[in-house]
């Protein structure tokens, strides 16, 4: 019974990386792309995780497995923040039908001042 | 002093869960570690370990884990569906909110939630105005304070009670 | 020009389904195959995932494309070691999964840091 619960969770995981990545190859440009991949890839790498320690039970490797989690949840969002300040900054272009572009208008303005 | 023994608690506590079925040996190995790393590190871990004692930010931090872990799955059915879509529905562009938090931990964890719920995703962050840069992938109103209560309102109310 | 974009569409739908038909019909001789059928699966699906991510850091038109499919491909390598760790047996496949979690993390914030045009020692 745990293992036909565990292999719910993987597949769950699988399905939402796959997701991920098909977003990773349509979305046009770095932005949306981060978008994509840093909410299904980290959800689905948990979810998969989460199915191993469903079938092991309690032992050591459950315990890892979840401290594995815990810092996988904590960092992943603080590198996919820095990749994006860093292709901001680098000049990346947002893509050609986008709305609004504050943060490039901000930076312009304080440039001015200066 | 009070932030190094915390700090050299927390050490603990994750060494010992790293290397499980626990044993003197290890135990000791595990205090030298803890200690060299809270003595050189110490004093950057924490600036009011009072805060760490209160019982009632614990069962606010519960409650928080909850609502992310709801918000996080609506996240990801989200932009399942948007990747599927033939007509690809998106509509992207950079907005800027305001917030009233004020601590390091507080807005580290504000900005990690919002770049893991529905649709945002936050680029940068001004910590001496509390001006953050969301990038949104359907945007609904470029105005600040329409987009500051579409946004933030829902984690800041107990992020506030947890760590302010 | 509407037309061929969902003529793209329709064929990407294609290849991947057929794609993974294949994988979950065709009776795949593995060494894995003696305790699970469905892990055996598992590992081939992860694959494509691989492809995705290499195609990307292939096409990238920027070096920020590039950077964002390493990162990607640093955290699905963790749900391998995860996945392996179960029919194997071994426990040390989620030490291995934790450590490259830990220098993935780092290599990251090393290719931001990177792009935005600062040497490392600042």
């Amino acid at each position: 019974m745990n293992e036909i619960i565990g292999y719910i969770f993987i597949v769950v995981g699988l399905a939402f990386d796959i997701f991920g990545c098909i977003g990773l190859l349509r979305l046009p440009d770095v932005y949306n792309r981060l978008q994509a991949t840093t909410k299904c890839v980290t959800l689905g790498t948990s979810s998969i995780l989460l199915g191993t320690i469903v079938i092991k039970g309690l032992a050591a490797t459950s315990i890892k497995a979840f401290l594995c989690i815990i810092f996988l949840v904590l960092t992943s969002p603080v590198a996919a923040h820095a990749l994006s300040r860093g292709a901001h900054i680098s000049g990346v272009k947002l893509w050609g039908k986008s709305v609004c572009d504050k943060y490039a208008e901000d930076k312009k303005s304080k440039n001015r001042e200066e | 002093m009070k932030s190094k023994i915390i700090l050299f608690i927390i050490g603990f506590i994750i060494w010992m869960l790293l290397g499980w079925p626990p044993n003197l040996q290890h135990a000791l190995a595990g205090i030298f570690a803890a200690g060299f790393v809270a003595a050189l590190t110490g004093d950057m871990f924490t600036r009011r370990p009072h805060r760490f004692i209160n019982p009632s930010r614990y069962l606010w931090f519960g409650y928080y884990v909850f609502l992310f872990l709801w918000e996080c799955l609506k996240a990801n059915i989200d932009v399942a569906l948007r990747v599927v879509n033939p007509k690809l529905p998106i509509n992207p562009g950079i907005v800027k909110v305001k917030t009233t938090l004020k601590s390091d931990t507080a807005l580290t964890f504000l900005a990690n939630s919002i770049t893991l719920t529905p649709g945002t995703f936050c680029i940068d962050i001004k910590p001496e105005s509390g001006i953050l840069y969301i990038h949104w992938i359907n945007v609904e109103s470029d105005d600040l304070d329409k987009a500051t209560k579409l946004i933030v309102d829902k984690f800041e109310k107990v992020l506030k009670r947890v760590f302010e | 020009m509407i037309k061929f974009k969902y003529l793209r569409w329709c064929l990407g739908l294609f290849g991947i389904s057929a794609i993974l038909l294949f994988i979950t019909l065709y009776p795949i001789p593995s060494l894995l195959m003696w305790q699970s059928p469905v892990l055996a699966r598992c590992f081939f699906i992860l694959a494509l995932c691989f492809a995705f991510c290499l195609l990307r850091i292939m096409l990238g038109p920027t070096p920020a494309d590039r950077a964002v499919a390493v990162d990607t491909l640093g955290i699905l390598i963790v749900g391998f070691c995860a996945i392996l760790s179960i029919p194997t047996g071994r426990d040390w496949y989620i030490d291995i999964a934790i450590a490259w979690a830990l220098q993935s993390f780092i290599g990251a914030l090393a290719l931001a840091k990177y792009l935005e045009g600062r040497g490392f020692d600042e």
